[in-house]
């Protein structure tokens, strides 16, 4: 939504600030966007560290690691994958509420494609099955990202078709049953690699891939040029069109490969359930992590550390003591917190009470 | 309407007539542009009427659409509500969860032995509360409507989860009686009370939308937020008043769910949002926000009504509601956007 509004105080206020956080080093450390979730990742991870025994604590058994941190990050994998691909798709200003029902859609056509294969146990069965899911989980994304780019449909709009159908086309693949799958290869996923749970493997390459492709190619401006003004961009030569479809496919397939590791995590689907209102958890991800969800400025190891964030917050708070009712409130008041931070109006309300004392002083010299 | 008095018609010094005849008048007449989207819903649910009443038995009644009316009517009151806030471009994510919070404050206030009169009202003043918080996040700070909105889901389903996990069964007497109490408006044809605190809700919204000022600065914020403002009308109070409405609504909504059900329960109306919205979608009001009518989300309301009653008649599996509803919601967004494109 823009809004056109008349912000003259702040646009004036804006090079002071700058001017003077350029100095020193600690400066630019705290000025630094990843500051704020990184502090906030070490004192939640400090905070249940002190309240909970052998926290950080991490065996050693078969080569594997196990503790309460490997398990952090595992049930982190598909909120941070799902949120990889929202934070490109956040970047060019738009949004993806599919992807949940995307996971789900995408998780149901592996369990079922693999059930009902001639030899259910088989490699070849697995394989096939999640080549298909991922094929599907692009198609949505290739439909999302027409609807966006193609027919200009707001992309919240856009979305929220397969947000309301995905999951009954997921009900409908799997016949609205809970498919249980019996084949080893699609269990891997839930298994080791390198010590480390495959699942946090696969969402940190992902992580460190999409990182290098935006980062060490033009790509990744020239999607926060669509961001901050696709007319602008486009007539500067950017293809804003296809950069805005390709982030939508991409998302979807993102979407797909977490549906398939939260499928494994428990060898079975249940359409109705599996990655519902995982879109939240990763647009907060995405929110916590720093990217402007007025498009034009994103960064993918902000959204890692949210994405971490989110996952060591539903140890924490069992660990203070807090019921596990209150898991949603705690939510909310971090989304407030977290939205008041990223907050021009606020931050400028802040900064002006900061500003006043100096101010005095600068008078009286 | 036919006939017409000839001292009223303009006469030239001739007495021949000058202005169009009635005939020629009811011939071109075509409906302002912003009926349009409503009339469409209108024909729509029209033609599902006539589709239904070939297809089963007993359908073409009164009492079909009585019944639409009795389960739905939570569902008119929260659509009311969302439709203010669409109208100024916003969206409110949060009236789902505000339902299942109400059921929640109205069960364990009775079940603490509280007046009915005292639980109705405490409810209708935490949802509005909670509304007002969320616009005064979205104008004050200038956080995005989906964002604080979302916030508001988290809490107020963090708070009905707090006040209890378990549903509440309520079993005030004087509760039970308003709630299963038909209506009777003729022979054998009723309603319950709850269809008629959903169509009082409905005529104050069209009253407020079309008849104040505040109504028509919620039609000039969606319009365009940045003349609103410039033309000196009062933004800040009709933002921050949509979504104490919607919240205001929302309250309403849980109170007719818990009539519904009769408890109250933390995990009901779990993704009502998202109906609401389609709702109002298909009544025709635009995404973008400055055109729509209340009436309209009625209607799309009765349209999705309809359908689930077609896919249960069908005998299809529940999930067909949602592939059907979402196509819907794909066609309506699709034409709009095309009509947009051709105004423009």
């Amino acid at each position: 939504m823009s809004t056109p509004t008349i912000d003259v105080p702040e646009t004036t206020q804006a090079p002071v600030v700058a001017t003077e956080r350029a100095d020193g080093p600690l400066r630019r450390v705290l000025s630094s966007q990843l500051v704020w979730p990184a502090l906030s990742l070490a004192v939640l991870l400090a905070v249940t560290g002190l309240l909970s025994d052998n926290f950080f604590a991490i065996r050693l058994q078969d080569g594997n690691l196990y503790g309460a941190l490997p398990d952090i990050v595992r049930n982190g994998s598909p909120v941070l994958m799902v949120a990889i691909g929202l934070t490109l798709v956040i970047a060019t200003r738009g949004i993806d509420l599919s992807v949940g029902a995307v996971a789900a859609i995408s998780a149901s056509i592996a369990a079922v494609q693999v059930v009902g294969s001639a030899d259910e146990g088989a490699a070849s069965a697995a394989v096939l099955g999640m080549s298909m899911a991922l094929a599907v989980a692009v198609l949505l994304g290739l439909w999302n990202g027409f609807l966006v780019s193609v027919l200009g449909i707001q992309p919240i709009i856009a979305t929220l078709v397969l947000l309301v159908a995905g999951r009954g086309i997921a009900m409908l693949v799997s016949d609205g049953q809970i498919t249980t799958v019996n084949n080893d290869t699609f269990s891997a996923i839930n298994g080791y690699v390198l010590s480390l749970p495959v699942a946090f493997v696969i969402a940190f390459g992902l992580y460190v891939a999409t990182t290098l492709l935006v980062r060490r190619t033009a790509l990744g401006m020239l999607i926060e040029a669509v961001g901050i003004n696709p007319e602008a961009s486009r007539l500067a030569g950017v293809r804003s069109r296809t950069i805005i479809w390709t982030v939508y496919v991409f998302s979807g397939l993102c979407a797909g490969v977490a549906g398939l590791v939260i499928a494994a995590n428990t060898n079975s689907v249940n359409s109705n359930n599996l990655g519902l209102w995982i879109e939240l958890d990763a647009i907060l991800a995405v929110v916590i992590g720093g990217t402007s969800l007025a498009g034009g400025r994103f960064s993918l190891t902000g959204t890692l550390l949210g994405a971490l964030l989110i996952a060591t917050l539903s140890r924490t708070i069992p660990a203070i003591g807090i019921p596990s009712e209150a898991n949603y409130l705690v939510k909310a008041l971090v989304v407030i917190a977290v939205c008041l931070l990223q907050s021009p109006r606020a931050r400028a309300a802040l900064r002006v009470r900061r500003q006043v004392p100096l101010a005095r002083k600068a008078a009286t010299r | 309407m036919s006939v017409v008095d000839p001292a009223l018609v303009p006469q030239t010094p001739q007495g021949e007539p000058t202005g169009p005849s009635t005939w020629d008048r009811i011939r071109t007449y075509s409906p302002p542009g912003r009926y349009t989207p409503v009339i469409v819903t209108v024909v729509l649910l029209v033609s599902m009427f006539g589709v239904g009443g070939t297809r089963y038995d007993n359908f073409l009644q009164p009492q079909t659409l009585f019944n639409l009316l009795i389960n739905n009517a939570f569902l008119i009151v929260l659509a009311v509500g969302m439709t203010f806030v669409i109208l100024t471009g916003g969206i409110d994510l949060s009236v789902g969860s505000t339902v299942a919070l109400s059921t929640m404050v109205l069960a364990r206030m009775l079940e603490g032995g509280q007046s009915v009169w005292l639980a109705v009202a405490t409810v209708l003043v935490v949802a509005t509360l909670l509304g007002t918080l969320m616009g005064l996040l979205i104008h004050y700070l200038d956080i995005q409507p989906f964002i604080a909105t979302l916030a508001g889901l988290f809490l107020a389903r963090g708070i009905s989860f707090m006040i209890s996990d378990v549903p509440i069964p309520i079993s005030d007497r004087g509760f039970l009686d308003f709630s299963y109490e038909p209506l009777v408006l003729w022979g054998t044809y009723s309603i319950r009370w709850s269809v008629v605190v959903a169509l009082v809700v409905v005529a104050v919204a069209i009253w407020v939308l079309g008849c104040t000022r505040f109504g028509r600065t919620v039609y000039a914020i969606g319009g365009n937020e940045g003349s609103a403002l410039l033309m000196g009308l009062k933004v800040a109070a009709a933002k921050v008043g949509v979504y104490a409405i919607s919240g205001l609504c929302a309250g309403v909504a849980g109170l007719l769910f818990a009539l519904y059900t009769p408890a109250g329960n933390s995990l009901s109306a779990v993704g009502a949002e998202l109906d609401a919205i389609a709702a109002v979608v298909i009544g025709g009001t635009l995404l973008t926000g400055g055109r729509g009518l209340v009436v309209g989300s009625v209607l799309g309301v009765l349209v999705l009504g309809t359908i689930n009653q077609f896919i249960i008649l069908e005998n299809l599996n529940s999930w067909w509601t949602r592939i059907v509803i979402g196509a819907l919601v794909l066609v309506f967004v699709v034409v709009q956007r095309l009509l947009a494109r051709r105004e423009s």
